[in-house]
C-alpha cells in the first residue's frame, strides 16, 4: 500500500471509528436519560411508568400548597383541569412558582399515587407557561391564548 | 413618522442588498468590471439604511412610542433608559434587526479591509453576503416587522422581561450575534472560492483573520451568557445544556475546528474540502442557532402553528442556504480528500484528528438538541437532559485534550515520536504525578474525576509551556526572541492555556461545589464547607421599577469575617414577576454564593447557600482564549498584507513562511 492509500484508509477508519463510538455513547446515554412527559390525566389512566423518572406538568391548584413549618418540604396539587395529582417536593421552589401557574416537575411516581419531585421548574420567559403544560391543557379542552400561552380569560 | 422612516429604510436596504448581490456576482461571472465595482458602494449604502432603521427603533424605545407594537410589548415608561435601549434586542423582531445591522457592519469591514484582494473575489464575497442580507431583510419585512403600528396604542407598555433587565444582557446578545454573523464572512469567502474554482492557500490566508475574529466574539458571547446565567438565575448553575445554549455552542465547536483546519490549509494547502465544509457548517449552525433561539421553535411549537409564515420562511431560508451551498460544494470542490502529502505522524494529522473530534462532539450536541423537536412532530414528548450531553461530550473531550498537547509540538508534514517524546516526556510525567497527588489528597467519589481532569489540563499547560520555553532557549537572547516570535504563536499559547484553565474550573467546580438549602430567619446560622453563613437582617428596599426584599448574610471562617453578602428578591411591578438577585463573594479559588428563596411565613425565608470552588476559572479561561484569538488576528503577516495592498500578486505568492 502506498502512503497516499494508507493515509486514506487511516482517515476513513478513524472517522468511522469516531462516529461509531460517538453513536454508541449517544444511544446508550439516550436510553438512560430521556425524560418523557405525562399529564395528570395520563398518570391517572396508568400510562406513566412506575419504575423510572418522568416529567409531569400542570397548573398548581389554588389553595393546595401546604408547607411543613420546620423544613423546606412542600406539598401541592397539579391539575390539567381533568385529573389531579399530589406532588411532594423538598427544596426551594422557583421564583415563578405560584398558585394557578403552570409548572413542570421531574421525579417519579410513588406506589400510593403521589409524585415525588426531585426538581420543580417554572418557565423563565415572558410566556409564563411551559410548553408541555400548555399542550396538556389544550388536550384537556382549555382554550389557550396563543400569544401568552395562558388560559384565555 | 419615525417608525415609518425606519420601515422605509429597511426596504431601501433590501434594494441595496439586491444590487450588492446581483451585479457583483453576475459581473464576476461575466468579467464585467463596472458591475463588480458596484459591490462596495452598495454594501456601504446598505449599512447607512440599516443604521437609520435601527436608530428609528431605538428612538421609538427611548421616546416610549407605544403605538409601535413591538415597543408596547417589550418596554415601559418605568424602565431605566439603558434597558429601554437594550430592550431593542429583547425579543424576536428587534434581535433580527440587530442581526442584520451586525451583518451590515461586517460587510462594511470587508469593504474596507479587502483592498489587497482580487476584485473578482471581493465582488463574490460581498455578493454572497448581500444574498444573506436579502434573506434576512425579507424575513423581517414579511413576517417580523418591528415597526408595526397599533391603531389603538396602550397607555403603557408590557415591560421588558425582568430577567433581561441586567447589564450582562445588555452586552451578551450583541457579542454573541457578532460572533454568529462573523461566520458569514468565512462563509462568503468559502462560497466565493467555490464559485471562482480557486480553493487555494491564499483563500485560507484571507479568510483566517476574519474567522478567528468571529470566533473571538462568539467565545466572549458564550462566556458572558454563562456568567449571566450564573449570577442572574439565582441557583449557581453556569451551563445547563439548554437548547438555547447549545444553539450557540454548536457554531463554536465547528468554528474551533474551522480555525484549526484553516491553519493547515493556509500553511500546507491540505484539507481544503474539509475546511470549506466546516465554513459552510459553521455559518449554517449560526443561522440555525439564531432561528432556534428567537423564532420560538424551541420554546413553543405553537409559535410555528400560529404564525406558519415565520416557520415556513425559516425552513425555506435554511434550506436554500444549507442546500444551495452543499450543492455548490459537491459540484465545485476539488475531488480528493487528502491533496497534499504528509505523514501519518505530523501536525496535519493531529489537526485533522482534533477537528474531527470537535465535529463529532458538535453532532452529538445537535442530535440531543433537535431530537425532542423531531419526536414532537411525531406526536411524542420527551426531553433530553444534561446527563446525556455530559456522558457523550466528556469522553470526546479526553482524546481532544491529549492530542492538543501534541499538535502544537508536531512539525508539519512529518515528525517522529522520539523527538516529541524527548521534549514532552517531562510534561507527561509531571501531569501524571499531579494527577496521582491530587487523587490521593482529595476525598470522595469525585476525586478520580477531578484528578483526571486536572491532570489533562496540566498536560496541556505544561506542553505549551515547554514549547514556549524551547522557543525562547533556541533564540539568541531572551528579549530579541520574545520580540521576533509572531503574535500568532503567543495567541496560540494563550488560547491553549485558556482552554486548560476552563477545564480545571469545570472539573473542580462540578465535582466539589457544595450547597445547602435552608429555612432561616434573622440570627440563624448555617455551616457549609468550613464557612459559617449568618443571616443578619432582612429589610425592604424600593428600586426604580421594582420592590426588593434585601437579606444581609455575613460569612465567617474560623471566627473571622470573610465577607458580607446581599441577596435580593425583587418583584417587578408591571409584570408582577419575582426575580432573585444573588449575592456573590467572588474569589480566584472559590465563590461564596447566596440567594434568597421564598418567604415561608413567621419571618422565615428559604435560602440557598453555595460554595463554588474555582468557578471563575471557567470564564477566565474563555477570556484567555479570546485574547489569544485577538493576538493571532493582529499577527504581523495579516498586517503586512494590508501595508502591501498595492501589489496583490506578491502577497499571494510571497509572504514570509511564518511559523504558527
Amino acid at each position: 500500500m502506498n502512503v497516499q492509500r494508507r493515509k486514506l484508509v487511516f482517515t476513513v477508519v478513524f472517522i468511522v471509528a469516531g462516529m461509531g463510538i460517538a453513536t454508541a455513547l449517544a444511544l446508550k446515554a439516550f436510553q438512560q436519560n430521556l425524560l418523557y412527559f405525562y399529564s395528570p390525566v395520563q398518570v391517572a389512566q396508568g400510562e406513566a411508568p412506575t419504575n423510572r423518572p418522568f416529567r409531569i406538568g400542570g397548573l398548581v391548584v389554588a389553595g393546595s400548597v401546604v408547607r411543613d413549618p420546620k423544613s423546606l418540604a412542600v406539598r401541592f396539587v397539579l391539575t390539567d383541569t381533568l385529573k389531579e395529582i399530589t406532588v411532594d417536593y423538598d427544596g426551594i421552589l422557583p421564583d415563578l412558582f405560584r398558585e394557578g401557574q403552570g409548572i413542570v416537575a421531574n421525579g417519579s411516581l410513588r406506589p400510593d399515587g403521589t409524585f415525588a419531585a426531585s426538581e420543580v421548574l417554572a418557565k423563565h420567559d415572558e410566556n409564563y407557561m411551559p410548553k408541555e403544560v400548555a399542550d396538556a391543557l389544550k388536550k384537556a379542552g382549555v382554550k389557550m391564548d396563543y400569544r401568552t400561552h395562558a388560559p384565555a380569560p | 413618522m419615525i417608525p415609518e422612516l425606519g420601515h422605509f429604510a429597511l426596504i431601501m436596504a433590501l434594494c441595496m442588498a439586491m444590487i450588492q448581490s446581483f451585479f457583483p456576482i453576475a459581473g464576476a461571472a461575466r468579467g464585467n468590471v463596472a458591475w463588480m465595482s458596484l459591490a462596495r458602494p452598495a454594501a456601504r449604502v446598505q449599512l447607512v439604511f440599516l443604521v437609520i432603521a435601527f436608530s428609528a427603533l431605538v428612538h421609538a424605545f427611548v421616546t416610549n412610542d407605544f403605538s409601535v407594537v413591538y415597543v408596547a410589548r417589550n418596554s415601559n415608561t418605568m424602565l431605566p433608559l439603558i434597558y429601554r435601549i437594550s430592550a431593542v434586542w429583547g425579543a424576536h423582531e428587534g434581535s433580527l434587526l440587530l442581526w442584520i445591522l451586525i451583518l451590515g457592519l461586517w460587510t462594511f469591514a470587508v469593504t474596507i479591509f479587502s483592498r489587497h484582494l482580487p476584485e473578482q473575489f471581493v465582488a463574490r464575497v460581498l455578493g454572497v453576503m448581500g444574498l444573506i442580507s436579502i434573506g434576512f431583510l425579507l424575513f423581517i419585512l414579511i413576517t417580523s416587522n418591528p415597526f408595526l403600528r397599533d391603531a389603538l396604542p396602550p397607555l403603557n407598555g408590557a415591560d421588558l422581561n425582568p430577567l433581561l433587565q441586567d447589564p450582562g444582557l445588555v452586552i451578551h446578545p450583541p457579542m454573541l450575534y457578532t460572533g454568529y454573523v462573523g461566520f458569514s464572512v468565512a462563509f462568503g469567502f468559502a462560497i466565493a472560492a467555490l464559485l471562482g474554482g480557486k480553493l487555494d492557500m491564499a483563500w485560507a490566508r484571507w479568510s483566517r483573520p476574519w474567522t478567528v475574529m468571529a470566533w473571538v466574539f462568539l467565545t466572549l458571547g458564550i462566556a458572558l451568557g454563562s456568567w449571566w446565567a450564573y449570577y442572574e438565575l439565582g441557583w449557581g448553575g453556569w451551563w445547563f445544556w439548554d437548547p438555547v445554549e447549545n444553539a450557540s455552542f454548536m457554531p463554536w465547536l465547528t468554528g474551533t475546528a474551522l480555525i484549526h483546519s484553516l491553519a493547515a490549509t493556509e500553511k500546507r494547502g491540505v484539507f481544503k474540502n474539509w475546511t470549506v465544509l466546516l465554513a459552510i457548517c459553521a455559518f449554517s449552525l449560526s443561522l440555525l442557532g439564531t432561528f432556534m433561539v428567537r423564532s420560538g421553535v424551541l420554546t413553543s411549537v405553537h409559535a410555528f402553528a400560529n404564525d406558519p409564515a415565520r416557520g415556513v420562511f425559516i425552513l425555506i431560508l435554511l434550506g436554500i442556504v444549507i442546500g444551495g451551498s452543499l450543492i455548490l460544494y459537491a459540484w465545485r470542490a476539488p475531488g480528493t480528500l487528502i491533496s497534499s502529502s504528509f505523514k501519518l505522524f505530523s501536525r496535519e494529522m493531529f489537526l485533522l484528528v482534533n477537528s474531527t473530534l470537535l465535529t463529532v462532539a458538535m453532532s452529538a450536541v445537535l442530535l440531543g438538541t433537535i431530537y425532542p423537536l423531531i419526536i414532537e412532530t411525531l406526536g411524542g414528548k420527551v426531553s433530553v437532559g444534561a446527563p446525556y450531553f455530559n456522558s457523550v461530550f466528556i469522553p470526546l473531550m479526553v482524546p481532544l485534550v491529549i492530542v492538543m498537547g501534541c499538535g502544537a509540538w508536531a512539525r508539519w508534514k512529518s515528525d517522529e515520536w522520539n523527538r516529541l517524546w524527548q521534549h514532552l516526556r517531562y510534561a507527561v510525567f509531571a501531569s501524571v504525578i499531579i494527577g496521582i497527588l491530587l487523587a490521593s489528597m482529595l476525598s470522595g467519589h469525585a476525586a478520580l474525576k477531578a484528578a483526571l481532569g486536572v491532570a489533562f489540563a496540566s498536560w496541556n499547560i505544561l506542553s505549551t509551556g515547554i514549547l514556549f520555553y524551547t522557543r525562547m532557549r533556541n533564540g539568541p537572547d531572551l528579549l530579541t526572541t520574545l520580540k521576533t516570535q509572531p503574535r500568532s504563536f503567543y495567541g496560540m499559547c494563550l488560547a491553549h492555556i485558556g482552554f486548560a484553565i476552563t477545564i480545571i474550573g469545570l472539573v473542580i467546580t462540578s465535582n466539589y461545589s457544595t450547597d445547602l438549602h435552608k429555612r432561616m430567619k434573622p440570627g440563624d446560622k448555617a455551616e457549609l464547607s468550613g464557612y459559617t453563613f449568618e443571616l443578619t437582617a432582612i429589610r425592604t428596599i424600593p428600586g426604580p421599577n421594582y420592590e426588593a426584599t434585601d437579606a444581609t448574610i455575613r460569612v465567617w471562617r474560623e471566627g473571622k469575617l470573610v465577607t458580607e453578602l446581599h441577596t435580593q428578591k425583587r418583584v417587578y411591578g408591571v409584570r408582577d414577576m419575582p426575580m432573585t438577585e444573588a449575592g456573590i463573594g467572588p474569589g480566584l479559588t472559590r465563590d461564596l454564593y447566596v440567594s434568597l428563596g421564598e418567604p415561608l411565613g413567621d419571618g422565615d425565608w428559604s435560602v440557598r447557600l453555595y460554595y463554588k470552588p474555582f468557578v471563575r476559572w471557567l470564564w477566565l479561561g474563555a477570556l484567555f482564549m479570546a485574547c489569544g484569538g485577538l493576538l493571532a488576528v493582529t499577527d504581523r503577516r495579516y498586517r503586512q498584507i494590508r501595508l502591501r495592498a498595492t501589489d496583490p500578486q506578491a502577497v499571494i505568492a510571497g509572504g514570509a513562511p511564518a511559523k504558527i
